[in-house]
């Protein structure tokens, strides 16, 4: 099997007021793998991640330089990022859902792309809220507001948002922190199922679902990627550093 | 069971002490509103009839009604909200949602604040320069409801700003995540959940407006006028400008005159207040986060 990149970051250093926070990180994530990435808390998980989908735009304090380049094409050499973001979806680590009933929720990117057909919206919106494991809590409610769900469920709904406009690569910033660990599972299993047809990018604190979900895992520390492998290596103690095995087991951070 | 020990009873007292001060001090402003109500209501009823609201002032203003100044007053405001409105809704939005946090926009945020402390009379002889002599409008309707717009863009943009800031963050990055444009989101996300709040500080610009005198005293407010306007290049009365000239300025009104006057607007500011009162309450209902 080719093993094709679907994103290759280059050289990437982003400066936040003037503090940099990634500094010269190199990074190829390949098509239709699970990247996962863990590390302790400011070692620029975060800040990684949204520059894959340039929502670093919209803070006018974070400085971006380098090249990130999806499919083969620099992604920061367009003036508008709203295109790239419909390729590359995003879901926050804390659920938002929008006040608005839930199949406008769910129905939102599609629309906003300019679907206006009914059936064809209809079924994005089951579609999308089964894979998110939704589907049977709210199926009597569609048009009662979001913002009345739980927590978890409002996650989910970010999740099924996600997955409305078909990214072609998914970025998960801790997506399971507001969910109970059986839904978790069970988006888990979808993220299985998901990566047939997109590639995953997801941060996380749970060392143990980098190592359920990954294909490979990268440890990041110090706004760099100290350790990148497959997940066999990682998690069986083949490590390149000390210290990602330290922090896998626990030791430190 | 509990027994509470002497400090718990003397906080308990404490708190008690504080929690009437303060509802008495709530009370205490509550209470010159309520007076004047009522002061202007026995001192003003007498005259108040529908006659009183749609005759012309007659003999030298100390008899008939105010129509022609209720009419003055409507067409003010409607100009002043048309220009500012707009205007102010739009600089709020783009200094918001666009303009990057720098030195420039400080310093425009810093005007905007300064712009609202400034007094209407200062406004009333910019109005008069700048509208009423620059640009040749002449004293008429159009030149005072641009001063009042210019004296009210200040409570719009800073209202607006702040009902734009309180749609959370991370609503616009929600909805830009899944692939929104900024103008999408801004229709589709901001505004629909910062309306309630854009629309009462228009509505409070709109009562200021009604009551407000300095402002229109050289622009375009005449002491009386035996017709009514027929174009905005007209001059008109006002229902704050008859106040002040039947009460200081004018020889033989009735004591009641000045009061139902005054009763007049007030109630009038009072009913566009409390519309908007309704009308945010049916759009929080519509929409809560």
């Amino acid at each position: 099997m080719v093993i094709k990149k679907k994103i290759e970051v280059k050289n990437l250093c982003i400066g936040y007021n003037n503090k940099q926070i990634i500094e010269n990180l190199n990074l190829d994530i390949f098509q239709n793998e699970v990247l996962a990435i863990i590390g302790p808390a400011n070692s620029g998980k975060t800040s990684l991640l949204r520059s894959l989908n340039r929502m670093t735009d919209f803070n006018a304090e974070v400085k971006v330089t380098g090249q990130i380049l999806l499919d083969g094409e620099n992604i920061y050499d367009d003036e508008d990022s709203t295109f790239l973001r419909r390729r590359v979806g995003m879901v926050s680590p804390l659920p938002v859902g929008l006040p608005m009933t839930i199949k406008e929720n769910v129905t939102y990117a599609p629309r906003m792309a300019g679907c206006k057909d009914e059936k064809e919206l209809d079924h994005i919106m089951e579609d999308c809220l089964k894979k998110a494991a939704l589907w049977d809590e709210v199926k009597d409610r569609l048009n009662g507001l979001a913002t009345k769900l739980s927590g978890g469920q409002q996650q989910r709904l970010t999740i099924a948002r996600a997955l409305s406009h078909h990214p072609e690569v998914l970025c998960l910033d801790e997506f399971s922190i507001a969910i109970d660990p059986v839904t978790t599972m069970k988006i888990e299993a979808v993220l299985h199922e998901l990566k047939k047809d997109m590639t995953i990018v997801m941060v996380t604190n749970v060392i143990n679902q980098a190592k359920r979900l990954g294909d490979r895992t990268a440890m990041m520390l110090h706004g760099n990627i100290l350790d990148i492998d497959t997940n066999e290596r990682i998690f069986g103690g083949h490590t390149q550093d000390k210290r990602t095995k330290d922090y896998i087991e626990g030791l430190f951070g | 069971m509990f027994k509470p020990s002497n400090h718990l009873l003397k906080k308990e007292i404490r708190e008690n002490n504080l929690r009437g001060a303060l509802s008495l001090m709530t009370f205490f402003l509550f209470l010159p509103a309520l007076i004047i109500m009522f002061w202007l209501f026995i001192k003003g009823f007498p005259v108040l009839s529908i006659d009183f609201l749609i005759q012309d002032p007659i003999r030298g203003m100390t008899a008939g009604g105010i129509f022609p100044t209720i009419v003055g007053t409507f067409w003010l405001v409607i100009i002043s909200v048309i220009v500012s409105c707009p205007l102010g809704v739009l600089a709020a939005l783009y200094l918001s949602e666009y303009a990057k946090d720098g030195k420039r926009t400080r310093i425009i945020r810093l005007a905007i604040l300064n712009l609202a402390g400034v007094p209407s009379i200062v406004h009333a002889l910019f109005g008069l320069g700048a509208f009423v002599l620059f640009l040749h409008m002449g004293t008429s309707i159009l030149a005072a409801s641009f001063t009042l717009a210019v004296m009210n863009l200040p409570v719009i943009i800073t209202s607006t700003l702040e009902s734009l800031k309180a749609v959370p963050h991370s609503f616009r990055e929600a909805s830009w995540n899944v692939g929104a444009s900024k103008l999408q989101t801004i229709r589709h996300i901001v505004l629909p959940n910062s309306f309630p709040g854009i629309l009462t500080g228009l509505v409070f610009a709109v009562g200021r407006s009604a009551g407000e005198t300095a402002a229109i005293l050289f622009t375009g407010v005449a002491f009386y006028l035996p017709f009514l306007p027929q174009s905005v290049f007209d001059q008109c009365m006002s229902l704050s400008m008859h106040l002040f000239t039947i009460s200081t300025q004018v020889v033989g009104v009735p004591e009641a005159y000045p009061y139902a006057t005054a009763l007049v607007l007030i109630l009038l500011i009072l009913s566009i207040n409390s519309i908007s009162v309704l009308m945010r309450s049916y759009f929080r209902t519509r929409r809560k986060w």
